[in-house]
């Protein structure tokens, strides 16, 4: 049973034309972490809201095809059993914030599912610390910084226990030491957890390098999809739908295209380093210049 | 001591002396900032969230007056000029484009502004046509804006400042939630404005932004400007971005560690690196 099973999934939002997605199939195994890679409009949100049932049940519309979260068709079950399993995190923090204290925050979601107060309180210890919040609990979430605030949105998904975590674009309002800290949390969740993740994004800077899995998304349609290093082989594929590459991905590909050769492959800026001086000592070594 | 801005013997558009801004509730927001800018700039103001840069775009078209020092915009003080005049002279973007949003349809809307002020008829036809073609809006000048997609409605509150014909744009993170079409065909369209004569004030933290497209970079934080240089400069003083919690592009950061290397520190392109890169490992 997978966590995300989508087959020719399309789903039309009420009073609208178009399909918002338009035949898709993608599964997330469990354990797994998946990036959607696309431009506005491509249909990423789509898939985050409708894998917690917010699409069709709290935006209405046609779905067709098979749209199933942990084997629950998500026509069938509401948003409150699907948050049960599934945690999501959207672009702005301080849309989903509304507590006085970074505590209460975190709390909120396992209170409402009348879970024991012994427990919640482990509960939101574990969540904090996993976002590196531990000690914030009675700071008011609206002192924080934008990456605080973002971590403590995701400590409170967290706290929930769900089997899967969703984020739609969670970097969209943060400056970058912000950012850095965003996805040092995924990566952390990725990497030591083997938490489930969906994340959309629109730039391929971050996420990219850690990610199992890349799916480029252009107009409702996914238009390939596969392992980072494999799908950032050649940029232009992800140029061609609308989103940037990682820089170090075309610092790869350039210089594969000057040597004539499929050298180089770099996912982030520590490969590349490493590669390059490898290279460098090589040469020297072999009596270059 | 902060090195002198490349430009500064051009004729000044605006002037920022010793500028404090405490807003009120007690958060000082611009602590000593002076800067000079002079016309047909590009200029890309760049800090982290809550750096004052924002603060300082605000004070320099008189959506906020300075609590102390003064901001010398088209040759007197904002504090003798009223919002109307400014309006002439700086045109300010805000960061959501649905705050400025308001007329049933696009040229409408773009039309606001320049009635708004005064201008007669003819002038504001003129300049409305001009705004729609400034930012590609023709197809959609009917619509009603909140209708069209982000990357649209951005452009719709840019034309609608443009319209009133002002010297200087200043744009507040114009390229937040676009993607990468929309942002380069905006950042296209910004390029062209400032060719022909505008002067352009960038608000940004998007770092590979302004390696593209400004010709000077502020790096603000904590309400000071801790450095005033061309992109090159800003970007291989990494300690100064790291302040006001900036990162250089992934290119840049390579480019430093492999320094010993014989590497320029100042890179901003993958195309640039690649090229030092063939000469090190003896490719041609």
């Amino acid at each position: 049973m997978q966590a995300l099973h989508l087959r020719d999934a399309r789903f039309r939002y009420k009073g609208s034309t178009g399909w918002a997605i338009d035949g898709v199939s993608l599964d997330v195994e469990k354990g797994e972490f998946v990036t959607i890679l696309g431009p506005n409009g491509s249909g990423k949100s789509t898939i985050c809201m409708m894998s917690n049932g917010l699409v069709p049940h709290a935006l209405p519309g046609d779905l067709e095809g098979t749209a199933e979260v942990f084997g629950l068709d998500v026509r069938d079950h509401p948003v409150a059993e699907l948050a049960t399993k599934v945690g999501i995190v959207f672009q702005e923090p301080e849309s989903q914030l509304f507590c006085m204290s970074v505590e209460e925050e975190v709390a909120f979601g396992p209170e409402n599912l009348a879970v024991p107060r012994d427990e919640i309180g482990e509960r939101v210890e574990w969540a904090l610390e996993l976002v590196g919040m531990k000690g914030y609990n009675d700071r008011s979430p609206f002192s924080l910084s934008g990456g605080q605030k973002q971590r403590v949105a995701i400590a409170a998904a967290l706290s929930m226990r769900p089997e899967m975590l969703v984020l739609d674009e969670p970097a969209y309002a943060l400056d970058p030491i912000g950012r850095i800290e965003l996805y040092s949390v995924l990566k952390d969740l990725k990497e030591k957890h083997g938490m489930t993740v969906l994340l959309a994004e629109r730039d391929g800077e971050e996420a990219a390098a850690f990610s199992d899995r890349l799916v480029l998304m252009k107009g409702g349609r996914i238009i390939k999809s596969g392992p980072p290093r494999l799908m950032l082989r050649d940029p232009e594929d992800l140029r061609s739908i609308g989103v940037t590459p990682p820089q170090v991905a075309d610092v790869a590909h350039l210089l594969n295209a000057r040597l004539m050769r499929s050298k180089f492959s770099f996912l982030n800026v520590d490969e590349a380093e490493k590669a390059i001086v490898g290279e460098i000592m090589a040469h020297k070594a072999g009596g270059g210049k | 001591m902060i090195p002198s801005a490349p430009s500064s013997t051009r004729e000044k558009i605006v002037s920022v002396q010793r500028l404090k801004f405490t807003y009120e509730g007690g958060v000082e927001a611009i602590r000593d900032v002076n800067l000079d800018i002079g016309y047909g700039e590009y200029i890309a103001i760049v800090g982290g969230n809550g750096s004052g840069k924002t603060t300082l775009a605000k004070n320099l078209n008189g959506l906020l007056r300075p609590t102390s020092g003064s901001v010398v915009v088209g040759g007197k003080p904002t504090s003798e000029q009223n919002v109307a005049a400014l309006a002439r002279i700086v045109g300010y973007a805000f960061q959501n484009p649905d705050y400025q949003l308001f007329c049933s349809s696009v040229e409408d809307e773009i039309r606001f502004g320049p009635t708004n002020l005064g201008y007669p008829d003819d002038v504001v036809h003129n300049n409305v046509e001009k705004a729609i073609e400034a930012m590609n809006l023709e197809h959609v000048r009917k619509l009603p804006p909140l209708s069209l997609r982000l990357g649209e409605r951005r452009r719709v509150s840019i034309a609608s400042v443009i319209a009133m014909d002002p010297q200087v744009l200043v744009l507040d993170e114009p390229t937040t939630g676009l993607d990468a079409e929309e942002s380069s065909e905006l950042m296209q369209r910004l390029k062209r404005l400032n060719d022909e004569g505008k002067t352009i004030i960038l608000i940004t933290h998007d770092m590979k932004l302004v390696a593209e497209h400004a010709k000077r970079v502020v790096v603000m934080a904590q309400g000071r400007i801790l450095l005033d240089s061309d992109p090159r400069g800003a970007f291989s003083d990494h300690e100064i971005l790291r302040q006001s919690n900036l990162e250089p592009p992934a290119v840049t950061q390579l480019a430093h560690r492999l320094a010993a290397y014989d590497i320029p520190r100042d890179i901003i392109s993958p195309e640039e690196l690649v090229f030092h890169l063939m000469k090190a490992i003896g490719g041609t």
